[in-house]
């Protein structure tokens, strides 16, 4: 006992690309479609078909590879990988394993021991399976090959991680840096992200790897966290107990905060391998790959250090709106149509964020057009609406784009404007309420806070509070 | 000499992977079968391929593409009328695990 070990990880990412159709046919990849609308002979595997690739797909997958400081192999080709089961019809599916698209990439994380660089071995392209349906009552399994053909890209890491936090951050870098292309939304939770977990264990200080397992079906960051640590504990009670860890593939079950053996892992020769016949090789030639190369976007790092020199907004600030680049976008568009950049980043770090946790939404739903955003924040800079009925219509903003001047007009929460309307109230209010006005000529600063209360709500909080607390003194 | 090339444990193996339950008979041909397969494949090892590049495709045109546009409209209909079974616009299939 008192051994200490050290936790060995790498990842297998794979990532739905956003294109609109199949990685090798004119199939439609939307979703929500009823089963089997959108294949198609060759996405069911129909004998005699031909499949041809999506230049959008290695587009994609280069531009990742690009980002991700890869080589990009100039000569590459897909391979059959052969296994046998209904979600495949081909009883194949295409990828790659001899020449992937990517090679020797890496990406640089932040750790709480300063930056680390986690090294990617491979991007290979490939095709999604279909999904199964198991009938209970009729006793057999029905397919929908909806998601057959499905572009994926599969990021394969070096075994550069020790933790579940690096894991988190190196996965969170990878997600901003996708989504930053366009090339996915990347959402574990909706399966558009999917990151398996090598892991094994070894004594602190030895330079071998132990056995390692996969683990699977991880649907979110706190699950990877979950599934990270119940499996370094039970690959080092085995170990304690003199057993050995068996290389094989392992389901997470996270309402059971355990997982369970799937099937020991094949070796790559299991899956007889060979390069697919039916499609050509795909040379990229340095003009290509300069064109994709130019077309790489700002990414987070460059974009958070012009945010710094440029709007002068705090780190904070500049952390949560260049974590999404539709919120970047949002966000520079808006302060062009005249706004503060300070008080648009407000309205985007407070109820944007508020409600869009409320909604379990992420940045990338965020619906509502700059041009209503900065049209709020104008009628509230010109104090034609006070922070309370800013905050109503910004809820409308966010829930349907809703024209923040049609919505205060429609409500009734314009400041009413006539400052003799105001005067009267506020007289009733004084002559009403004499034991306050008492008190604050005796000194109680409070008493007026309760003064101004009344009038609010005489007015039916259509008046800017700090105006009527003046107005208030100057009467006093 | 074929036959004794393939074991037991391999043509057990090989059944797994391909999903065929062969009978003990069948075993002895596929066994006496596959030995000849590498036989033929030994005397393709006589050649000496040590400085020839590795050649997957034969007539090697290169890039062919297509543009990312949906070209394919709703033909279920038409390719269930393939399948053994149908159930709500799906494949019936045994059931794939107890």
């Amino acid at each position: 006992m008192g051994k200490e070990y050290e936790t060995v990880i790498g990842l297998e990412v794979h990532v739905e690309l956003a294109t609109k159709t199949k990685i090798f046919c004119g199939c439609s990849t939307a979703f929500g479609g009823a089963p089997n609308t959108h294949t198609c002979p060759v996405c069911t595997g129909m004998p005699g078909t031909l499949p041809v690739l999506n230049r959008r797909v290695l587009e994609y997958a280069v531009s990742v590879g690009l980002a991700v400081n890869c080589e990009i192999t100039r000569v590459c080709q897909f391979d059959r990988k052969n296994y046998f089961y209904p979600d495949n019809p081909q009883n194949y599916q295409i990828s790659q394993l001899y020449l992937p698209v990517c090679r020797n990439g890496f990406v640089e994380i932040e750790t709480d021991g300063g930056g680390k660089k986690i090294g990617i071995h491979e991007i290979h392209m490939e095709e999604d399976a279909g999904k199964l349906l198991h009938d209970e009552w009729e006793d057999c399994t029905l397919v929908d090959y909806n998601r057959s053909g499905v572009p994926l890209i599969e990021i394969v890491s070096e075994p550069d991680m020790r933790n579940a936090q690096e894991v988190i951050a190196y996965l969170e870098k990878l997600r901003v840096m996708i989504q930053y292309l366009g090339a996915s939304d990347c959402k574990l939770q909706e399966g558009s992200m999917r990151a398996d977990v090598n892991l094994s264990v070894r004594e602190a200080g030895t330079d071998t790897f132990g056995t390692r397992t996969e683990m699977k079906n991880l649907n979110s960051f706190k699950a990877i966290t979950r599934a990270i640590a119940a499996e370094r504990e039970r690959q080092i009670d085995l170990l304690e107990s003199g057993a050995e860890v068996m290389q094989e593939t392992r389901r997470w079950d996270d309402a059971k905060g355990c997982s369970y053996a799937m099937r020991s892992k094949e070796d790559a020769q299991d899956y007889r391998y060979f390069p697919d016949p039916d499609l050509p090789p795909v040379r990229i030639d340095d003009a290509w790959l300069e064109r994709l190369r130019a077309g790489l976007p700002e990414f987070q790092a460059e974009k958070a250090a012009r945010y710094r020199a440029q709007y002068g907004i705090p780190d904070y600030d500049i952390a949560i709106i260049t974590a999404s680049r539709h919120m970047a976008d949002l966000f520079e568009e808006t302060v062009a149509l005249g706004s503060e950049a300070k008080k648009v980043s407000n309205w985007l770090m407070g109820e944007t964020m508020r409600l869009l946790k409320e909604q379990e939404k992420d940045p990338g739903d965020i619906a509502f057009s700059p041009a209503h955003l900065a049209k709020l924040i104008a009628m509230t800079d010109a104090g034609e609406i006070n922070g309370a009925a800013a905050k109503e219509t910004f809820a409308a903003v966010f829930e349907q784009d809703a024209d923040p001047a049609r919505y205060v007009e429609e409500h009734g929460l314009k400041i009413a404007g006539d400052p003799d309307a105001l005067r009267r109230v506020l007289e009733e209010v004084i002559a009403a309420n004499p034991q306050s006005v008492a008190d604050y000529r005796g000194g109680k600063e409070k008493a007026v806070g309760f003064l101004v209360g009344q009038t609010m709500k005489a007015m039916k909080g259509k008046a800017d509070p700090a105006l009527v607390n003046r107005m208030l003194k100057e009467i006093l | 000499m074929s036959v004794n090339r393939i074991t037991d444990e391999t043509i057990e193996y090989i059944g797994i992977l391909a999903k065929l339950a062969l009978s003990d008979a069948q075993k002895e041909q596929a066994k006496e079968d596959m030995g000849r397969m590498l036989d033929y494949i030994d005397k393709l090892n006589e050649l000496d391929t040590g400085d020839a590049a590795p050649l997957s495709h034969v007539s090697a045109p290169e890039n062919v593409f297509r543009e990312d546009a949906v070209t394919n409209g709703d033909e279920r209909d038409a390719l269930l009328a393939n399948a053994p079974g149908e159930k709500d616009g799906m494949y019936v299939v045994p059931r794939t695990f107890a």
